[in-house]
């Protein structure tokens, strides 16, 4: 697989205030996507993940670093034929209905008027928008634009599509339809970059991950590879026995309901929970061994900072 | 650079402008003002024609400068405000696409509204001498001329300004246009030295808008010499293309956060 989006060294200052101070955002990422993967920018808010699209879109100029989309440089109308593109919070022209939007965006690429006509009632099916497409978008709620966003994203018919927190303001319905996108564009042979704090989005459908913190990447691969399969700790819930007997054992963190939730860390303390609660004549509700997730290692690596 | 693309974004800012209710606000003002006319010289004592022609053209003039400012100084700020230049330059569009196919979808709007006004106008002064009158429209094609300048200050000052003070620059470049011709009377008065040779560079660089203004020699009927209208026609091009030029330089580099 060929590679469809290439970042190296890549740093970004912006100043601000009356008395100029300079902040560095980005501070020298890279990293590269192949062609065909879902490609997760996960990183908190600050970190940078929306900068780095926007120099990627040539929204901003950084001011080091080599960026290559599509085998040519950001800023040649040439790669930004194959790119779409789905800001953050996006606001579009609310004079427009959804079908003269798409419309639009589909001139801009220089579509000729049959494929538009029919490409434009495919997308509104795409992202069940079909029953709005002569709705002006100012009546459109925040989880419409955004998936009516999506449809002008995928507009040119995109090798590679760049999603900036595409699943933020969505109800989970939505959050799932528009996961189904991104996953069916997958299997079209699409390439997605999916910049999200949300890491359980992330770990659904993303192939390769890089984590992005204060500027910088701490941490980028695969995600079987990022997340170790080894018991972090396993977690019991119980009831009949005091939370005070299985201090030892554990950390009893919650006693609704007369049950106690008790994380153990140690392995070889499961039998002795296990016998504790035969002996007290309790009840075992659930034993789950915990692996490492997304969010462990998110954490893990945000926390020390 | 591509013409289609251009057109594209020159449709779109047309359609966005005939849906802005501003518009038709400064419009209504507009054939308020000149209707009114016919009322001034009611109370007027002279040539009551003269007085509706001067009066209406004039608020032609002022109307459609400030239809260029007004709508003009909001144009780029509104996108890169409202963030929808995301999506645009994220696509297969040069900057200087954008500018210009912003700038010349609001010339297209002046124009149908200098059209409206020019109608409203020459309806009147129909009703007032029975007449239509070539030369009225060519008082009409110089405010038109005088607005491509004006929208495309509106523009330049738009790529890096808020929409009020883009606003205040753009009216004071109109009414220092109009009066920069009262700097020749100060240089013959100046002494020779430093006064006098800055006044004369700022008599260089500073617009003069009075060449569009032929509304005299229309309304009294005096000789307007080719040469004249060539002269003003090609300033107004020559200008507003420095202009726009000066706008596409700035908008090039700047950073959309």
């Amino acid at each position: 697989m060929g590679t469809i989006l290439s970042i190296e060294g890549l740093r970004k200052t912006y100043s601000h205030g009356f008395v100029p101070r300079r902040a560095e955002i980005l501070k020298g990422i890279s990293f590269a996507v192949s062609e065909g993967e879902i490609f997760g920018y996960l990183g908190p808010n600050g970190a940078g993940k929306t900068t780095t699209i926007k120099c990627v879109l040539g929204l901003i100029f950084p001011d080091a670093g080599r960026i290559e989309l599509c085998g040519r440089p950001p800023l040649d109308p040439r790669s930004k034929e194959k790119v779409g593109f789905l800001p953050e919070n996006p606001y579009f022209y609310d004079y427009l209905t959804a079908r003269e939007f798409l419309d639009f965006y589909g001139q801009l690429f220089g579509l000729a008027s049959e494929t538009r006509r029919a490409r434009i009632p495919a997308l509104l099916k795409l992202v069940d928008m079909e029953r709005a497409a002569d709705l002006s978008l100012r009546k459109f709620s925040r989880g419409m634009l955004q998936r009516i966003g999506l449809a002008q994203a995928l507009i040119n018919e995109p090798s590679l599509v760049i999603l900036d927190e595409p699943l933020g303001g969505l109800d989970p319905i939505g959050r799932k339809e528009i996961r189904d996108v991104i996953l069916r564009l997958r299997a079209e042979g699409k390439t997605v970059v999916l910049s999200s704090h949300i890491l359980q989005d992330i770990e659904m459908i993303c192939d390769r991950v890089a984590i992005l913190v204060g500027g910088k990447i701490l941490s980028q691969g695969c995600l079987a590879d990022l997340v170790s399969e080894k018991i972090l700790f396993t977690e019991i819930v119980l009831s009949g026995v005091e939370a005070r007997e299985l201090a030892a054992h554990g950390e009893p963190l919650s006693a609704m309901s007369g049950r106690t939730l008790l994380k153990v860390y140690d392995e070889s303390r499961i039998q002795a929970v296990l016998d504790l609660v035969r002996d007290r004549k309790g009840t075992l509700h659930s034993l789950l061994p915990r692996t490492q997730t997304l969010e462990d290692l998110f954490v893990g690596m945000v926390r020390p900072r | 650079m591509r013409l289609k693309t251009v057109r594209v974004i020159a449709a779109n800012t047309f359609k966005e402008a005939v849906r802005d209710r501003i518009l038709y606000l400064l419009l209504g003002f507009a054939a308020a003002a000149i209707l009114l006319s016919r009322v001034l010289a009611l109370l007027t004592v002279g040539d009551r024609v003269k007085i509706i022609k001067d009066v209406g053209l004039a608020s032609i003039s002022i109307f459609g400068a400030l239809m260029a400012i007004l709508i003009g100084t909001g144009l780029v700020y509104k996108e890169i405000e409202k963030r929808t230049i995301f999506t645009l330059i994220s696509k297969p569009l040069r900057r200087h696409e954008f500018l210009l196919g912003k700038y010349l979808g609001l010339v297209l709007t002046l124009a149908v509204m200098l059209a409206s006004m020019g109608i409203i106008f020459l309806g009147l002064i129909l009703v007032q001498t029975g007449a239509l009158e070539g030369r009225l429209l060519l008082a009409i094609l110089f405010v038109f001329f005088e607005l491509i300048l004006v929208t495309a200050v509106a523009i330049l000052f738009s790529c890096f300004s808020t929409p009020i003070l883009s606003s205040l620059f753009s009216l004071g470049f109109y009414l220092i246009g109009h009066f920069s011709w009262s700097l020749d009377a100060l240089i013959k008065k100046a002494h020779p030295g430093l006064g006098r040779t800055l006044l004369r560079v700022a008599a260089a660089v500073l617009p003069d808008l009075e060449h569009f203004n032929v509304r005299t020699e229309v309304v009294h009927n005096l000789p307007l010499p080719g040469s004249l209208l060539l002269y003003a026609a090609g300033y107004g091009v020559v200008y507003a293309a420095f202009v726009l030029t000066l706008a596409i330089l700035i908008f090039r580099r700047r950073d959309f956060v």
